[in-house]
């Protein structure tokens, strides 16, 4: 008897899957358990896995075609077992919403979607990037993640130009600097790209790129939250003499262990992990009929990954060694960007941290990912003449501004959070108290 | 109709065979209209012949060192008749070689004198050609002399490349005027077949757009063999004899005079855009003379687009050979990699010779670069010790932060053909590391290449 093989919903809010890619094709032995297909869910790329012992038939859903939870993407038959026809009604597109004829017909729209889908959509290997030399220093050096960006060079390769985020520059002959009219410049068929990430050229006025699962998801989740979530924000002015001083003498000690380096980032997890177990009232969750207050941290921490971002959780910070949190931080976030995370790595954080200060951002408002009640947003950490002790010094100084669900915290209880934070990052021994 | 085809190019240069041999490759019926010999100033009467002519040179001067390197040729003689005799054939086995690609191709030549018309037509003695998707206007450039002083190309006393290169003896003595790459090279071959040159630059140093340093070791280098290089200097008036030429040169505060047989005027050139109908069919020129384009190679007048020489400078075959590969490309529709014009190689091919890509250290200065110059010069290169080629050197300038290389500059034996590798690494981006990364046989003059990125790294090996 065969054995349908159902699009299964492999994330807590999946309603439909993209298959990447089958690792079984068409007349292949398959035992139960084994990885038949990569999925993009909503949020990470998935295994779906055989649930029966027998020989993979009427494989219904192309790679790169996009279907419904519940729909039968393939039959698991008996060997010799003839399933010419099919056993159960074939799954709708989920683009079309219309259910169709299976087969031939199939095949063909998802061999149109897989080309449709092609620029937005993450490679199978989706560690490798096209950059050149020059343009993987430059980013290397921003902290720019080439991921993010898509470029202008031959075969989308990202150069130069795609990270200076202008229009490039004039040509620069080497002969007289002459007759700037009459030449045609260094980018004929390119039009002056807008910023980054800019899309390739094709000479319409607009492209048209499908929504992925990731960005549907971060569209609906962002649309719930600044709507109906009645924000405000705190912002305070953090010295960061002292984090910066006790980050390097760490640094230090770990590098002579061989261990792997502490970031701001981390410490910031650190101490705001820390200034939620004095201040639970922003250790919340609102839900509708009551608000649930967390007796544990679970840090959710943004990281950009390909077209759209992602919150991995770090679990019990409070409990956690720096050296541990940087070191989950780290692969988390690596994970993150190959989308590797599972369901549980990316759900449950009780507050967020969002943190920019790698793009140079000295401030900005993060949006509040429900039912967490609070997120930070870090700017960068510049030095700015400061009076101590009324003499004009150089401090490094960094701005954090608390978006607040109003619901659940107010004014004064935010602040007392956020004082207590910046006491922390002022002075990191208190940590130890 | 018989005389409408998709694309018609008007002048078979390099940059119009290219084109035309491209666009019948995308599938385009094309016309090519060319008046002379197909293959241009460049195969005809251009860098093919002065290459073949220059390879004689080369030989004249190593025979007469071979004593050296234990090759007693004796007394060396020299025939500058021969010499041109043999770049004739050469460039007439080019110019053929030209028409077979144009039959091969299916491209139709229409020989005569084309003038433009409106409505993308074209036309040559009584007929009219009619193209539906583009005229492309390749009609090149040709040498210009110096009216105002007095030096009108007369073609036997007062003379251009084009006489140059048919004359059938050496003369006794010549005055060039101009020490780009065209003076340069002439100065280079009369030298070495017995004539007294005296090479006159009106800006204060020769090769003018080329790297100071690179200006220098040419200098050092004609003076040594016995060229006289006066830069800087004004061509205040000359006055023409029957068998000879008097020049007024005002140099360093002081005014000499110069009596030669011959002079050879290689200061520049003009473009052609007279008479070929520009004006009637709506085409613009710039206030310099170049025809007006925008950033698709199309001129003011849509449907005619421009290429090579008369698009604008720099005026050098390959630049044009790849404009006419990008305008058909883009004429039939598809997306062509940008050209990009500040990666254009030049190349100057006197012995030795001086090729570079990119900024000059002087422009980088201008520019508040923050850069790093790496240098290795051929002296301490064990290929060129062998062959005896160690005058000149690699340069290259990097960017300090991201060592992205803005410029390089290579004066040295066969330096035209290293100077690839470094045109390819800029095309991609590649920093001087993945140059320096990528092995180099040893030992060859390549080697310098990576030598001079190492030594822009502050981690130089051989020196």
């Amino acid at each position: 008897m065969a054995t349908n093989v159902y699009m299964e919903a492999l994330s807590p809010t999946m309603e439909e899957g993209r298959v990447v890619k089958w690792h079984k094709r068409d007349g292949d032995p398959v035992k139960t358990g084994e990885t038949l297909a990569e999925v993009e869910t909503d949020k990470a790329v998935m295994d779906l896995v055989a649930r029966a012992d027998g020989v993979l038939r009427q494989v219904a859903a192309a790679e790169g075609q996009t279907v419904a939870v519940g729909s039968v993407v393939a039959v698991i038959a008996a060997p010799g077992e003839n399933v010419s026809a099919p056993s159960a009604p074939p799954p709708p597109a989920s683009t079309g919403g219309g259910k169709r004829d299976a087969g031939s017909e199939m095949r063909d729209a998802g061999g149109g979607m897989r080309e449709a889908a092609g620029v937005a959509v993450a490679p199978a290997d989706a560690t490798r990037v096209k950059a050149s030399p020059l343009a993987k220093r430059m980013a290397r050096e921003a902290g720019v993640d080439l991921k993010l960006l898509s470029g202008s060079g031959p075969g989308g390769r990202v150069v130069k130009r795609d990270l200076e985020g202008a229009a490039p520059r004039a040509p620069a002959p080497a002969v007289a600097p002459t007759v700037a009219e009459s030449h045609p410049a260094s980018q004929i068929p390119h039009p002056a790209p807008l910023g980054i990430p800019h899309p390739a050229s094709s000479g319409a006025p607009y492209e048209d790129v499908p929504l992925t699962q990731i960005r549907k998801t971060i569209a609906k989740r962002l649309a719930a939250s600044l709507g109906p979530i009645p924000h405000f924000f705190l912002t305070t002015e953090v010295d960061m003499e002292r984090a910066s001083e006790a980050r390097d003498a760490l640094n230090k000690q770990l590098g002579d262990q061989g261990a792997g380096k502490v970031s701001f980032n981390d410490i910031i997890i650190k101490a705001t992990a820390h200034a939620l177990t004095k201040h639970p009232a922003c250790n919340a969750w609102f839900q509708e009929d009551h608000i649930r207050y967390w007796h544990e941290v679970h840090i959710g921490m943004a990281v950009a990954v390909e077209d759209g971002l992602i919150t991995p959780v770090i679990r019990n910070a409070e409990s956690k060694s720096l050296a541990d949190i940087g070191r989950e931080a780290k692969e988390l976030a690596e994970r993150a960007r190959n989308r590797r995370l599972q369901p549980n790595e990316y759900t449950g954080a009780t507050f967020s941290v969002s943190n920019l200060g790698m793009f140079d951002i000295d401030q900005f408002t993060a949006v509040i990912n429900p039912p967490e009640a609070g997120i930070i947003a870090v700017g960068s950490i510049v030095q700015k003449p400061v009076v101590v002790d009324g003499q004009l010094t150089p401090r490094r100084r960094m701005r954090i501004t608390m978006s607040c669900d109003h619901r659940v915290i107010d004014g004064a209880t935010g602040a007392a959070f956020l004082r207590t934070l910046k006491q922390m990052l002022e002075n990191p021994l208190a940590m130890l108290l | 109709m018989a005389n409408v085809f998709d694309v018609i190019i008007l002048g078979g240069g390099p940059a119009g065979y290219v084109g035309a041999i491209r666009s019948a490759q995308l599938g385009m019926s094309t016309a090519l209209i060319e008046k002379e010999k197909l293959g241009g100033v460049c195969v005809n009467i251009g860098c093919i012949p002065t290459k073949a002519l220059l390879h004689s040179a080369y030989i004249a001067s190593l025979l007469r060192e071979a004593k050296e390197f234990g090759v007693d040729a004796g007394a060396v003689k020299t025939d500058y008749g021969v010499a041109m005799q043999r770049s004739r054939k050469v460039s007439d086995q080019n110019s053929k070689g030209v028409e077979y690609l144009m039959k091969k191709n299916k491209v139709t030549v229409v020989k005569g004198t084309g003038v433009l018309q409106p409505g993308r037509k074209v036309k040559v003695g009584n007929d009219v050609y009619e193209a539906k998707k583009a005229v492309l206007i390749a009609t090149g450039s040709r040498v210009k002399g110096l009216p105002q002083i007095g030096l009108e190309i007369n073609k036997t006393t007062v003379i251009s490349s084009d006489e140059a290169l048919f004359l059938e003896t050496a003369p006794a003595s010549m005055a060039i005027i101009g020490a780009g790459a065209v003076g340069m090279e002439f100065a280079n071959i009369f030298h070495a077949f017995g004539t007294k040159v005296t090479l006159i630059e009106a800006l204060p140093r020769i090769l003018p757009l080329e790297d100071v340093e690179a200006s220098d070791a040419l200098a050092k280098s004609y003076k040594k063999r016995g060229i006289e290089v006066i830069a800087g200097a004004k061509v205040k008036k000359g006055t023409v004899g029957k068998d000879k030429v008097t020049l007024e040169v005002e140099a360093g505060g002081a005014t000499q005079k110069i009596e030669v047989a011959t002079v050879l005027m290689a200061a520049g050139r003009a473009v052609n855009t007279e008479n070929i109908g520009l004006a009637d069919c709506g085409v613009q020129v710039t206030d310099r003379g170049f025809i007006k384009v925008d950033q698709s190679l199309q001129t003011t007048a849509p449907g005619y687009y421009a290429i090579g020489d008369v698009a604008g400078p720099p005026m050098l075959a390959h630049k044009g050979m790849r404009e006419g590969v990008t305008v058909t490309e883009i004429i039939a529709g598809k997306k062509p990699h940008a050209i990009r014009y500040d990666n254009v190689p030049s190349v100057t091919y006197c012995h030795p010779e001086v090729a570079s890509i990119g900024l000059t250290e002087d422009q980088c200065k201008e520019r508040k670069l923050d850069y790093v110059a790496g240098r290795f010069p051929f002296s301490a290169n064990g290929r060129a010790r062998g062959t005896g080629e160690t005058e000149g050197f690699v340069k290259i300038l990097r960017d300090k932060k991201y060592g992205e290389i803005l410029g390089a500059h290579i004066v040295g034996g066969h330096a035209s053909e290293i100077i690839h590798e470094l045109t390819v690494a800029r095309e991609n981006e590649y920093t001087v590391e993945e140059v320096e990364l990528a092995i180099h046989a040893h030992p060859t003059m390549s080697e310098a290449v990576a030598q001079a990125a190492l030594d822009s790294l502050g981690r130089v090996v051989d020196m």
